[in-house]
């Protein structure tokens, strides 16, 4: 029975990482209609910054805000000089591009940093761990849901983020009544930024950091949005935890921990032949 | 568009076909005899090269007729690659199948499993596909090494298989017949593409990609061809991989990961989406330019596939609809055409 | 007294297709001036080629005396011009209220907002009855007098309305003109209204041009214009 409410606690805490990706992979498909496929790979640099900075002797908890700015610039600066001009391009495109900057940013950080696995340290006192879940999962589950209340309470009760939601659902009426909705649109995927990395940040103690880290996380990412419902923000928690807590069941007692990925990808697809809009989603029209 | 307009575009349309007729009859005739010599003229590890280039192309053949003319975006090919690759080996190891009957048997599985793994992406946005080919590119290696099939797969080690025989008495070493071998498939491949798209199954296709609904409206059936496109492409791309594990005489499951479909994507960017020669073009650059940037250091191929893969996105500034504006007229009067059907 | 709002050989396409050939209107001071037109007149495309929304334009516009044309949108909207657009624009996720906030987005003066929110909803009770329902819910009258609202939440000077009475019953459609009559008066508005439905927008306005196949083919005071045999055959219908 422990042994069981630990594995469901654990896949609570990757739940919630995967939740991470989802929100910021929903919150640039809302405002953008498309998926960053890089959102993992631009997590897993923004870690290796805080890796660097931790390295460089900075304390854990000064080189987290400073590398959760550095997120932001790199998503706003991203959608404003590669991804801004090529608005109107085809789908097709826009992916290519997508997997362009997956490219670039996999091959430069491990130019940069190396392709060893790292170590990442995990800010979290080992008093907090128990039978039922580790000190890490304890201490990463409070921060990202923390760092996601803000998020939504953003959305929710500022103007800012009023605004931004308008944006992202109709950015005619919102140009009408005199909304930035270009410059808005960088913001959110400055957001999306911070929430990746928070994401990486709170991944790498548990599966190490290397330049192919978030590949498979990202994975899981995508398959938690599409269960939440790709074009519903709120989805993405409990997506994320239902995908965490049978990914870890499954591994566990069904499939062996060798073939998660591939659970992913039955995800996916079971996802897209029998619920496309995903639990909480719209329904979706086939564009044309 | 007016009747006479209509009349005039046909008429058109023929005589320019009439014409580039025969010029592509030569220009293809003076390019399969040069192939063909060529192993005969270059050292043992130039014709290995070519014979991975034509691999490449055919491989990348099958993606530019699911994006290029199809407007379908697969992130996952090389997992199909892949799995040609591992059918090839284990039908050669496990069943004692001559090296040559493995290629049409993976065509028919590629084909089959392809048209069936399409079905369900195709009915959403193309948005939904990449997702569904990037998570099998990534969960392909993953898979390959799993416990359960190492009996056939080898697990993470791989399976070897011996190079491929030189039949009967034929003045020629190995290197050189497995080119040949490869030439002759490749011819028949190319063969199979240029039929289809110039067809009314071409048109189809491309009709599909312009303007899908549209193109239901017209009467055809838009899901059967996107995930027959779908499969035809996976046929392809399966082919290269039984010719490659067959030229590699080695497969291993961290091969054909994510990022070999990326080495195709970038391959058909650079070649010229929706051409059948820029498979060939493509395939050389692919084969040729990481040895070369390899040298500077590890990383520089990847990150210069990525600037490459902006770049071109940025130099067609309409993406691949703004090359397409350079094709042929008989594919832009799709609408002409299918309407006098 | 200069007009709010000229235009000078305005000529709109959508791509390579010209809509709008060599429009010239003005609208004056706290004036109602309504641009009469049958479907695919080209009504829509000038109140959008006036907000620089999916139409290339050539020509002037002049709003309160400086130059607009080709400016964005939203820069558009900053300047005191208020849209309510074709098809209202409800943003149909948010409720009743977001949407009449978001219209006082871009506004300096935080603390007279709700003032104006409680204006609005003394124009349009009902959607203070409504005003946490999911915008998407309401009736299309209640559409039109949201995304009326809404405009009026950025205390514009000029309001544009696309076609307010298309597909309304006509009880509704005067209840909205009235409403428009009074804004007029209280608010200080001008306003530059599109209208398919030409007896209630004439008497409403004090000027009327009339556009057909993206050319004014007639303009004057609404008075001799309703009185004019021509028009009332092709847009009175006797």
């Amino acid at each position: 029975m422990e042994a069981f409410l630990h594995q469901v606690l654990s896949g609570v805490a990757s739940g919630i990482i995967y939740a991470s990706l989802a929100l910021a992979l929903v919150m640039i498909y809302q405002s953008t209609s498309h998926v960053n496929f890089a959102q993992g790979e631009m997590a897993m640099f923004s870690t290796y910054v805080a890796w660097a900075l931790i390295g460089a002797g900075w304390s854990y908890w000064a080189a987290f805000p400073v590398t959760l700015l550095f997120s932001f610039a790199l998503g706003f600066l991203i959608e404003r000089i590669v991804l801004r001009p090529l608005s109107h391009a085809p789908v097709i495109s826009i992916v290519l591009i997508f997997i362009g900057l997956f490219v670039i940013f996999n091959s430069v950080a491990g130019w940069l940093f190396g392709y060893e696995m790292q170590t990442f340290p995990s800010p979290f006192p080992d008093r907090w761990g128990s039978q039922y879940a580790s000190a890490h999962e304890l201490g990463l589950a409070v921060v990202t849901v923390a760092i996601l209340a803000a998020v939504f309470a953003f959305f929710r009760f500022t103007s800012l983020g009023l605004a931004m939601r308008g944006a992202a659902q109709n950015p005619d009426s919102s140009r009408l009544v005199g909304v930035p909705v270009d410059r808005l649109i960088a913001l959110g995927w400055g957001l999306a930024g911070v929430i990746g990395a928070v994401g990486g940040m709170m991944a790498a103690p548990i599966v190490f950091l290397d330049p192919n880290m978030m590949a498979g996380i990202l994975l899981y990412g995508f398959a938690a949005a599409l269960l939440g419902g790709i074009s519903n923000p709120a989805g993405a928690v409990p997506g994320g935890i239902i995908v965490g807590i049978l990914e870890n069941l499954a591994g566990a007692y069904i499939v062996g921990t060798e073939l998660k990925l591939t659970l992913a990808l039955v995800m996916i697809v079971a996802i897209l032949l029998l619920k496309p809009a995903g639990l909480f989603g719209r329904a979706l029209t086939t564009r044309v | 568009m007016t009747m006479t307009s209509e009349t005039e575009a046909l008429g058109l349309r023929k005589g320019v076909f009439a014409g580039q007729h025969t010029w592509q009859v030569i220009s293809v005739l003076i390019v399969v005899a040069i192939a063909a010599v060529l192993p005969f003229v270059l050292s043992n590890y130039r014709t290995l090269q070519a014979t991975l280039v034509l691999i490449y192309a055919i491989t990348l053949l099958g993606l530019n007729i699911l994006t290029g003319y199809n407007g379908q975006i697969s992130l996952g090919h090389g997992a199909f690659y892949g799995v040609g690759a591992y059918i090839a080996v284990i039908l050669i190891n496990h069943a004692g199948l001559p090296y040559w009957s493995t290629i049409p048997i993976v065509a028919l599985i590629c084909l089959v499993g392809g048209f069936l793994f399409g079905l369900p992406a195709l009915r959403l946005e193309g948005l939904y596909l990449a997702l569904a080919t990037f998570a099998l590119a990534v969960a392909l290696p993953q898979i390959l090494k799993h416990p359960a099939l190492t009996k056939w797969t080898g697990g993470f080690q791989g399976i070897t298989i011996n190079p491929v025989p030189v039949p009967g008495k034929l003045p020629l070493n190995p290197d050189q017949w497995l080119y040949l071998f490869c030439l002759a498939v490749t011819l028949i491949m190319f063969a199979i593409a240029w039929n289809l798209l110039r067809g009314r199954t071409g048109r189809a296709i491309v009709a599909i990609r312009e303007h899908t609904t549209a193109a239901v409206g017209m009467g055809i059936n838009a899901a059967f061809y996107k995930s027959m496109t779908f499969g035809v492409s996976a046929m392809f791309a399966g082919v290269g991989g039984a010719l490659g594990a067959l030229t590699a005489q080695f497969v291993s499951p961290d091969s054909f990961g994510f990022f070999l479909s990326i080495t195709l994507l970038v391959g058909i960017v650079v070649g010229g989406i929706a051409t059948i020669s820029g498979a060939l073009f493509g395939a050389v650059f692919i084969q040729f330019v990481p040895n070369i940037a390899d040298q500077i250091s590890k990383a520089a191929p990847w990150a210069l596939y990525g600037v490459i893969l902006i770049g071109f996105m940025y130099l067609m500034p309409q993406g691949i609809v703004g090359l397409l504006r350079t094709i042929p007229d008989h594919y832009r009067n799709v609408f002409a055409v299918l309407r006098h059907r | 007294m200069t007009p709010i709002l000229e235009t000078h050989h305005l000529s709109a396409s959508y791509g390579p297709t010209r809509i709008l050939h060599d429009i010239s209107l003005s609208v004056s001071s706290g004036g109602v001036t309504v641009l009469l037109g049958a479907n695919g007149a080209g009504k829509t495309t000038t109140l959008r080629a006036i907000c620089n929304m999916m139409v290339r334009t050539t020509g002037e516009i002049w709003f309160q005396g400086q130059p607009i044309e080709r400016k964005p949108t939203e820069n558009i909207a900053r300047l005191g011009i208020g849209h309510v657009p074709d098809g209202r624009g409800t943003f149909i996720h948010l409720t009743v209220e977001e949407n009449l906030q978001l219209g006082a987005y871009m506004r300096r003066d935080r603390g007279r907002i709700g003032d104006d929110m409680a204006h609005i909803y003394g124009y349009f009770p009902r959607l203070k009855e409504r005003r946490r329902q999911y915008s998407g819910t309401l009736s299309g009258g209640e559409q039109q007098m949201l995304a009326i609202g809404r405009a009026l939440m950025l205390r514009p000077k000029l309001l544009l309305l696309d076609e307010p009475s298309f597909g309304l019953a006509p009880i509704v459609v005067r209840e909205i003109f009235d409403i428009l009559a009074t804004i007029r008066r209280q608010d200080y508005v001008s306003i530059l209204v599109v209208e398919q439905n030409a007896s209630i927008a004439l008497a409403l306005a004090d000027d009327c041009y009339l556009l057909e196949t993206g050319r004014i083919i007639m303009k004057g005071p609404s008075a001799s214009l309703a009185n004019d045999d021509a028009v009332r055959r092709v847009y009175l219908g006797y």
